[in-house]
């Protein structure tokens, strides 16, 4: 508990250090303030309109939130078969990488031309980009069991099914944490630029990315930054969402689990 | 539970040829039959199929050529009445103490309630009930190990086959892991067939001894392994052990020189 207090104020004498190079920076160099706005109105900003700032939040969140718990889901489906059936593997896994190699960037208008405008086509570009790590974390964990398991289990005469639902997958669930860890991330990622594409249904009203282009084309800088700001806290909220999972389903028995006490 | 009568020998060798593929056979023509309550130990060079020994009485893979019955059954129809323990303990980390006893009970389908009493009574037998809520990342090496001949003996075995069970754990924690094997053995009385790399402890634990040869593996010489002495820890101290394993790594070294 001790680690933990001292991990937070490091963070926070850290994040306390920035705000002032920051506004150092203003000062020193005469920055004006269309480009750079100094802090404090970034927070004057931030709280003078938390309330569009926290529904576009929200949007965000939600499509983020909604696109990894879709790719979790479809994410181990397919590492199942992966694992079940190595020609299935052998055939189809080279293409799990294009999910990542492909420029999402470009693929997203694509998306949102044949999906329509509103979440759903936002959620499936988050979607799209959390479910290459989810699958190749999850294949590997279901099918690196040790071999002396496997053995115990069939002296056993356990079933493929029971050998599936008690050993591998259990072992997997380390492996599909370290897969949803990373997608957390660029869950958040994936979300915003779907909705740099997504026109909103009413105007000045949509997800942190929408609410990026409208005040980029408004001219409301101060908004604009409090607007990073944010995106980047939502991916914060994400990571220790996860890793706060991980660690309440992992920390009797796993290592990894175990040693985010030190940290 | 059946006792040995001494009408079906427990495992039974004839013949036996196991080769991979098109490559040198590893095991040839192996002839051996272990009766029953008998405690075997394998003991070789690297390389001499001894652990493809155990895997074969297991049923995990086949002969190639001739035949092993197992109680005077096929191994794999013999499995309800073998326990295999590995090298290493093969604990489920995910699992607690309890439960990993009871895995095996568990996947045969015994009742949670029967599966409750009798992992109580393995847990006091290895004298591990203060740790039955600890998951296996808490305890040493040679607890590991208590837990996974817990759950080998929970199933009521028969024919135990251990594969170098000890051979990760230093000096000390083996000696007393096989002194409480033996006491193990006093109660169950199973048939044991034991593979390891020491000596000292083919000596200490077996009513006999096979050297096996390697390239291909074959039967070197077995010996006879009784003592007049009880099998204690003074039991190493005294000349006539001395002599056994000084005997008995005269024959191994033969073997690797050959």
């Amino acid at each position: 508990m001790k680690g933990k207090v001292s991990t937070v104020l490091n963070a926070a004498a850290v994040l306390a250090c920035l705000v002032l190079v920051w506004q150092m920076l203003i000062w020193r160099l005469n920055i004006p303030a269309y480009m750079l706005p100094p802090p404090f109105a970034v927070a004057k900003v931030a709280v003078a309109r938390y309330q569009s700032l926290l529904v576009s939040l929200l949007i965000t969140g939600g499509a983020a939130a909604g696109g990894l718990a879709a790719s979790v889901v479809v994410g181990v489906l397919i590492a199942l078969l992966f694992a079940q059936f190595r020609w299935v593997r052998k055939m189809l896994y080279p293409y799990t990488i294009l999910l990542q190699t492909v420029p999402i960037v470009a693929v997203a208008p694509l998306i949102l031309m044949w999906m329509g405008s509103g979440i759903f086509p936002v959620m499936f570009i988050a979607f799209i980009i959390c479910l290459a790590p989810i699958i190749a974390n999850t294949t590997q964990g279901l099918v690196s069991v040790e071999e002396n398991l496997v053995h115990l289990f069939l002296m056993h005469n356990a079933s493929p099914v029971r050998m599936l639902w008690k050993l591998r997958l259990p072992h997997a669930v380390p492996y599909l944490f370290v897969g949803v860890r990373i997608s957390s991330g660029i869950a958040v990622i994936g979300a915003i630029t779907g909705e740099l594409f997504a026109s909103s249904s009413r105007v000045g009203v949509g997800g942190l990315g929408y609410s990026i282009l409208y005040a980029n084309a408004q001219l409301e800088i101060d908004y604009l930054y409090a607007l990073v700001c944010a995106a980047t806290l939502l991916g914060f909220v994400f990571f220790f969402v996860v890793a706060f999972l991980e660690w309440y389903f992992l920390h009797n028995w796993h290592e990894s689990a175990r040693s985010m006490d030190a940290e | 539970m059946l006792k040995g009568d001494g009408s079906i020998p427990d495992v039974v060798f004839s013949g036996v040829t196991k080769r991979y593929g098109n490559a040198l056979p590893v095991l040839k023509e192996i002839n051996l039959t272990i009766s029953k309550g008998e405690f075997v130990s394998v003991i070789g060079p690297s390389g001499c199929g001894k652990s493809t020994l155990l895997k074969l009485v297991s049923g995990l893979t086949q002969v190639t050529e001739g035949s092993i019955l197992v109680d005077g059954m096929t191994p794999a129809n013999a499995r309800e009445i073998v326990s295999f323990i590995f090298q290493d303990p093969t604990l489920l980390p995910w699992l607690n103490v309890k439960r990993n006893v009871g895995l095996g009970l568990e996947l045969e389908g015994v009742s949670e309630a029967r599966r409750e009493e009798k992992i109580q009574s393995l847990l006091e037998l290895v004298r591990l009930s203060h740790v039955a809520k600890s998951y296996p990342r808490q305890l040493s090496g040679g607890m590991k190990m208590r837990v996974s001949i817990a759950r080998a003996l929970a199933t009521r075995p028969r024919i135990l086959l251990m594969d170098e069970p000890f051979a990760a754990l230093d000096e000390m924690t083996r000696d007393r892991m096989n002194e409480e094997l033996l006491r193990l053995r006093g109660e169950q009385n199973w048939t044991v067939l034991f593979v390891t790399h020491s000596v000292a402890e083919a000596v200490f634990l077996s009513t006999r001894i096979v050297v096996l040869a390697p390239h291909p593996g074959r039967v070197d010489s077995e010996i006879e392994n009784r003592f007049t002495l009880p099998r204690t820890a003074e039991l190493r101290d005294s000349s006539e052990f001395e002599e056994r394993v000084a005997h008995v790594s005269r024959l191994l070294r033969g073997v690797y020189v050959a």
